[in-house]
């Protein structure tokens, strides 16, 4: 297919969002990232990509708008139940074997997925030797993870997840409800590190023992998805644990060899040996 | 038929829509030159029932979209449920977990702006019986790119609100009864 016009001007204005403030996004797939800044567009007011563009390049109030579009996820809490089981019941029993533990939520966008596995570790009463990594591109969404507030009226989806996952406890015994808000218990995240860190750009920073990463990888091209699983690879501890979404695969990787199948139905993957 | 050769077939449908399929799908050959891409509104908690129902009476082969696989003609593609499917310019599918549109994910309107962009007058796309708006606004872009917009006959399907929205949407959309819709595509391989 031939460039559009408009085609070209998403490829200059991803261009400059990576010049000017080196956030990448030119290796996500194009189709849903163009669907978002055309969003952005005509949500902010300009008529064209190129005029957005040249408000993005002068104006830095204009990327945290950008930035807003371009990544926030919304997600829940205990999003694919059967996945937070499979953790529960066939993960965490080998996990429970090591004196003290590390889980990256790569991408963590608001903290769903976060605090799903600080509450499933609490119930499972590794919470205690558990260091987590939170990371995301977006502040805005680091800053929100970390605060753990979400819309009262989502946890009745949230508890109902929970409570597939095979819960131990209510939910309700880690928040607080506040004028249609619901604060979760700040000692969930007492051990929770919230990091900038760029799957596009950024390496690796420490040894795994889970990584969880869920519905990011759709977002990226074929070579941004096996930039990331490699990353992926290099981070986890020998016999580590990958999760990755219910649509996510290793199959077309150049990195599958390096992972076997732990849970398949659940895409769940263990780092080989070496 | 148009100059530009058609490179894929995208079909959107609701309440009512399996039973549509039924009659459109099976009644393929499975030397369609095209791919077909499939979204049908299901309740987002439930395993997609619809391949194996399908596959069972298809002559081309039915399977649930995966992440940036490349799309192949004779082959239809279902949306996975609570995810978007959307084309890529290379012609490849991608997934997405974006906020939901119309109260809905897969939403039509995401697979046919999506497909339009990437494919323009290479795409045909159809609206089927539904009771909700989905796919208007798809239907128009497919329509603006220059691609073939049909929308099943509101009078006659099952649901005629989805279909009465497209037609609204896109006035020069075509506007057929199942068979006619099954016999189209059939022809899409015939020079």
């Amino acid at each position: 297919m031939t460039d559009s016009v408009e085609d070209l001007e998403i490829q200059l204005l991803l261009e400059a969002l990576f010049g000017r403030y080196h956030y990448d996004f030119r290796n996500y797939a194009r189709a849903s990232i163009k669907r978002r800044i055309t969003q952005a567009r005509q949500n902010l007011g300009f008529a064209s990509v190129s005029a957005l563009q040249a408000s993005l390049l002068h104006d830095p109030a204009t990327l945290a708008a950008l930035l807003g579009y371009l990544t926030v996820q919304v997600s829940e809490m205990f999003r694919d139940p059967s996945y937070f089981r499979a953790l529960r019941e066939k993960v965490l029993p080998h996990l429970r074997t090591y004196p003290s533990l590390k889980v990256w939520v790569a991408g963590c966008s608001h903290g769903e997925e976060l605090y799903s596995l600080a509450v499933l570790f609490r119930e499972e009463g590794l919470h205690e030797r558990t260091l987590f990594y939170a990371t995301d591109i977006n502040p805005e969404a680091l800053r929100a993870a970390e605060a753990g507030v979400y819309p009262l009226d989502r946890m009745r989806k949230f508890t109902e997840n929970h409570q597939k996952s095979g819960a131990k406890t209510s939910l309700s015994d880690y928040y607080v409800a506040d004028y249609g808000r619901a604060i979760f218990d700040k000692t969930l995240r007492s051990q929770v590190v919230f990091s900038d860190h760029s799957l596009a750009t950024d390496a690796v920073f420490a040894e795994m023992h889970l990584i969880s990463c869920r519905n990011v990888l759709i977002y990226f091209d074929r070579p941004l998805q096996d930039r990331v699983l490699g990353l992926f690879r290099d981070s986890l501890a020998r016999q580590g644990f990958l999760g990755l979404g219910a649509k996510e695969s290793l199959r077309f990787s150049s990195h599958a060899e390096a992972f076997a199948e732990f849970v398949r139905d659940e895409k769940i993957y263990r780092r080989r040996e070496p | 038929m148009s100059a530009d050769r058609p490179r894929a077939v995208a079909i959107g449908g609701s309440a009512g829509a399996v039973q549509a399929l039924l009659q459109i799908l099976p009644a393929l050959p499975h030397t369609l030159p095209v791919p077909v891409l499939v979204v049908v509104h299901v309740p987002p908690d439930r395993e997609n029932a619809l391949v194996p129902l399908l596959a069972d009476r298809c002559r081309l082969e039915v399977k649930e979209a995966e992440d940036k696989e490349p799309a192949r003609p004779g082959v239809v593609y279902f949306a996975p449920s609570d995810y978007h499917l959307l084309v890529e310019a290379d012609g490849s599918l991608s997934l997405s977990s974006d906020e939901l549109v119309h109260h809905s994910r897969p939403s039509i309107d995401v697979l046919f702006e999506s497909a339009a962009d990437a494919l323009g007058p290479g795409l045909v796309a159809i609206v089927l019986t539904g009771a909700n708006q989905d796919g208007a606004r798809g239907l128009l872009a497919v329509a603006r790119a220059g691609g073939t917009a049909i929308v099943e006959d509101p009078e006659t399907a099952t649901a005629s609100v989805m279909p009465a929205a497209a037609c609204d949407a896109a006035p020069g959309a075509a506007v057929m009864s199942l068979d006619a819709i099954a016999a189209h595509l059939s022809d899409l391989g015939t020079p």
